[in-house]
């Protein structure tokens, strides 16, 4: 699965974030295959969203973030000088904890980063690729500009936003605990996606849960405490993990 | 420690009856508010019942001629509508863009060194007393104008309605914020997460998505203006004019009232049951504007619950 020649496309280099005087994350170094899915697993507030928001710079949203260390999209540092975060979020999207479609129409929700964007083509077309891509074309493609995303359930509400981030073609997709507000059929269709996803996107996903990383994840990064404790393909990670403190987690001990 | 089961009942007794005390003076106060409205909604039917016994409804409310002191006298109230109409549209064209851009300027882009500073003074703008305000308009705002507009009066409803328009624009801007702010969190970044900028975020999704709650803003924002008194009493004349001319004196439903207020009638006199009629019409017109404001404003918080 792994493929150890190809240039990762996501890298972070001794990264450091600070709100305020906390300090959030410790000099994180870890490299994300591009096509392949990394998840993030770590107890609450051990840092694994503050590191998925660093990867698109959502954290600058929030006053009073300091970072420190690199952290390197397709080689180049996004947190550089004269690196407008706005083209940053233009090639990496994002899926939210909650699912949060815009008041607007499926349609418009779908097509709302290609308008902003410039995008002139058939707008139709680019919407009906990714609500397919997303899998919920069959469900809302009847009404398309009838319904507003609020009317469509958890789920299919998740998979709008999917579909809404996938519409501008990113090449990096963040998931930050996309299932942890669905229930569990609603999230195992979110996680088929995942790994159909994978082909084309590289995927990275924040998840507190340990099975859900191990089913749809090629490699497993494990946070604690802001620290990047232990990085690997999933498989070595889960079954051989060579620090101890990641075998406490998995095995259930704290958490 | 030895507490029998008597004493424990006999403390309890004692705190149950000041809970009790508490919970009836409270609520007495509570109540005070809804009684003192009824009391003036009673008080001004009561007092118009005369004035409605005398004009017909539809020469009230349909006739173009306000002259209640000369014989014979007319009761239209058109004139009097079409001022306050012709202030207030005034008021709110420069009171909801100006207060809306500042709400989203405070919310959004103002660091908080320059909110510190502009959101005490944008409040500051809301405590002057209108009284000033009227003055301002009058021999400031006017002059001034005239320099465009030759042909504005010394009391005019443009200046009126522009300075009411600026006293205004705190309330818009106080609650647009409450508005903006109530968005989401998660709206504004899916909106960033998408490539958006800070300004595509507030146009094409806050904005939107607040639209009910703005509406409810400008629904408050009418109902300041149409009960304003002093700045158009001040500013705006006294002459009720039919079609409203913004650049000739008018008389509004507030000054009318002002107007016959203070002039020299007496108590038991015909024209008293014409201030009662008008402040019916007013008080119906904010209570309207409140309630429909309320419930848009409860939609929108469902909405986003």
């Amino acid at each position: 699965m792994s493929d150890p020649g190809a240039p990762p496309i996501l890298s972070t280099r001794a990264f450091s974030l600070w709100y305020g005087s906390h300090q959030a994350l410790f000099q994180v170094t870890l490299d994300i295959a591009a096509r392949q899915v990394t998840a993030i697993i770590g107890p609450s507030g051990c840092g694994k969203s503050t590191l998925i928001r660093a990867f698109n710079r959502l954290n600058d949203l929030i006053p009073g973030v300091r970072t420190s260390g690199e952290v390197l999209f397709r080689g180049e540092e996004i947190y550089g000088r004269g690196v407008d975060p706005v083209d940053v979020r233009r090639h990496i999207g994002m899926v939210f904890q909650k699912p949060n479609p815009f008041p607007k129409s499926v349609f418009e929700n779908v097509a709302f980063g290609l308008r902003i964007n410039g995008f002139r083509g058939n707008l139709a077309e680019r919407v009906e690729r990714a609500l397919q891509q997303a899998a919920l074309w069959d469900e809302v493609k009847d009404d398309l500009h009838r319904k507003t995303g609020y009317d469509l359930s958890g789920g299919q509400q998740q998979r709008l936003c999917i579909a809404r981030a996938l519409a501008v073609a990113p090449e990096v997709l963040l998931m930050d605990e996309p299932c942890s507000a669905l229930d569990p059929i609603a999230s195992a269709k979110i996680e088929d996606l995942i790994r159909e996803l994978a082909r084309s996107v590289t995927v990275v996903i924040v998840t507190h849960n340990m099975q859900q990383a191990a089913r749809v994840s090629n490699w497993t990064a494990f946070m604690l405490l802001g620290e990047l404790v232990e990085f690997g393909p999933t498989r070595e990670v889960f079954t051989r993990p060579t620090d101890g403190r990641t075998e406490a987690y998995i095995t259930g001990r704290f958490g | 420690m030895d507490v029998t089961p008597h004493a424990v009942v006999r403390v309890s007794c004692g705190r149950s009856r000041r809970e009790g005390l508490a919970t009836a003076g409270l609520t007495t106060t509570g109540l005070l508010a809804v009684v003192v409205t009824l009391a003036i909604i009673a008080l001004f039917i009561e007092g118009s019942v005369p004035f409605f016994r005398e004009v017909q409804l539809g020469d009230f409310v349909e006739g173009t001629r306000w002259a209640p002191l000369h014989e014979p006298a007319s009761y239209g109230i058109l004139p009097l509508v079409g001022a306050t109409v012709v202030t207030t549209g005034i008021a709110l064209a420069v009171a909801m863009p100006l207060g809306l851009l500042s709400a989203v300027f405070l919310s959004t882009y103002a660091p908080s060194s320059v909110r510190r500073i502009l959101k005490p003074a944008l409040e500051l703008l809301a405590g002057v007393p209108t009284v000033v305000y009227g003055f301002f308009a009058l021999r400031f705002v006017t002059p001034l104008l005239q320099g465009f507009i030759p042909a504005l009066g010394f009391w005019n409803g443009l200046s009126a309605g522009l300075v009411m328009g600026v006293m205004i624009v705190p309330y818009v801007a106080s609650l647009s914020e409450d508005v903006l702010y109530a968005v989401p969190r998660s709206l504004w970044e899916g909106s960033y997460a998408l490539g958006a900028t800070r300004f595509e975020t507030v146009v094409r999704v806050v904005v939107p998505a607040a639209l009910s709650g703005l509406g409810a803003a400008f629904i408050l924002a009418m109902t300041r203006a149409v009960g304003e008194t002093m700045i158009v009493a001040l500013a705006a004349g006294r002459t009720p004019t039919w079609p409203p001319d913004p650049t000739q004196p008018l008389l509004t439903l507030t000054t009318a009232i002002v107007n016959i207020a203070t002039g020299d009638h007496e108590a038991t006199a015909f024209i008293w049951s014409a201030v009662f009629a008008i402040g019916l019409l007013l008080f119906l017109t904010t209570l309207v504007l409140n309630t429909v404001s309320y419930l848009v404003i409860r939609r929108f918080r469902e909405r986003y619950a």
